[in-house]
């Protein structure tokens, strides 16, 4: 008796489970259907050209945008003003004979003098120009075409973008941009490393979106 | 205060600084190099151009603290390099010093071009010469010394 009544609970056990596990099939077939994939492809999206937005906004604030320059000479300063002292570009970025990049800018930054200093010191080159020839930043849908067109970027894919983010030594450097000649400190990116790396792996993950215009 | 050993014209100098003292403070006062010129202390007029590691730097920007093991070579020194040599010599030759402040910083700054480009066009010329400033105005007789330095290193 006892044992025919075990045998009819795990009947019934077996029954219900069975029971919720279709109907479990069945609302997630009901989800696949194309709107709700096109729903879901949207909100991706969004989240991504969300977060571009904030890698857009570190990547145009002047720490960033005054070595991704379209002409002969970098920037400097918040007002990014044409570098002093006849700085020229050189044919790879890192100055000419006399006048290298590496004459003033050390490994790191040298706050008794105010001259900042980083590893392999070096403008971007013009590929990767973030700005117009009259020193106006491109608009966000431009420089992410360039940001994302391997082409441009020095062959980098999304994953190599988020560790270029990460760990490029002249990257980190915008977080810890030195003094100024003056003794201030240099004015930061409008994120922190972290949430600007957040939101670099947000926007890859969602397949590098870019604005329409 | 800190212990540095520096190498400076292939000798090995020793001297206890504060880390945050520029090169050309160093080398004047400690160690009684005055041919390297002081002249705007914030990198823009080159008179305290010296070599640091083959490569012509702004001594007036660089703490001792970041020069590590790194040869310096400073006017005293670059009469011993042949191109140096060649480069002095056009210069007294061209006659191209009037006050004469400036000019160490311009023949560091002309010997690091001429060993990267041995024979420089203008354009070469007064890219890399360019964060030189000469308050004589020496420019024209720098850009023949330069050109006659060339030819005498064919």
């Amino acid at each position: 008796m006892l044992s025919s009544s075990r045998f009819f609970i795990r009947t019934l056990l077996l029954i219900l489970v069975s029971t919720v596990a279709w109907i479990a099939l069945t609302a997630s077939a009901a989800i696949e259907v194309p709107e709700f994939k096109k729903l879901n492809a949207d909100a991706n999206r969004r989240d991504g050209l969300a977060a571009w937005q904030k890698v857009y906004s570190v990547l145009t604030s002047p720490r960033c945008i005054n070595c991704h320059t379209a002409t002969n000479y970098p920037q400097q300063g918040d007002d990014r003003h044409r570098h002093f002292a006849n700085v020229i570009r050189g044919p790879e970025g890192k100055g000419v004979p006399g006048l290298n990049c590496i004459s003033c800018h050390q490994s790191a930054n040298a706050d008794s003098t105010g001259v900042p200093g980083g590893h392999n010191w070096h403008l971007a080159p013009l590929s990767m120009r973030w700005q117009d020839a009259n020193d106006r930043p491109f608009s966000s849908a431009v420089v992410c075409r360039a940001v994302t067109d391997r082409s441009k970027n020095n062959g980098l894919a999304g994953p190599a973008l988020i560790k270029h983010h990460e760990e490029e030594a002249l990257v980190l450097w915008a977080w810890n941009p030195g003094l100024r000649p003056d003794g201030s400190m240099r004015t930061l990116p409008p994120l922190s490393h972290a949430e600007f790396v957040a939101a670099t792996r947000t926007w890859v993950e969602a397949g590098t979106p870019c604005p329409n215009k | 205060m800190a212990t540095y050993q520096l190498n400076v014209n292939g000798q090995r100098k020793q001297v206890n600084v504060d880390p945050s003292t520029p090169l050309l403070w160093v080398l004047r006062e400690e160690l009684n190099m005055t041919g390297t010129k002081y002249g705007c202390g914030i990198s823009a007029c080159g008179a305290c151009t010296v070599h640091l590691d083959g490569i012509a730097t702004r001594s007036c920007v660089v703490p001792v603290s970041l020069i590590n093991d790194r040869p310096i070579v400073t006017i005293e020194g670059i009469g011993a390099d042949p191109v140096g040599r060649t480069v002095q010599d056009a210069w007294v030759d061209k006659d191209v010093v009037q006050c004469g402040y400036c000019q160490s910083g311009q023949i560091m700054s002309a010997v690091a071009l001429l060993k990267a480009t041995p024979k420089p066009t203008d354009t070469n010329i007064e890219e890399s010469m360019g964060g030189n400033l000469c308050r004589c105005a020496t420019y024209v007789r720098i850009r023949e010394a330069i050109k006659s330095a060339s030819q005498q290193l064919k």
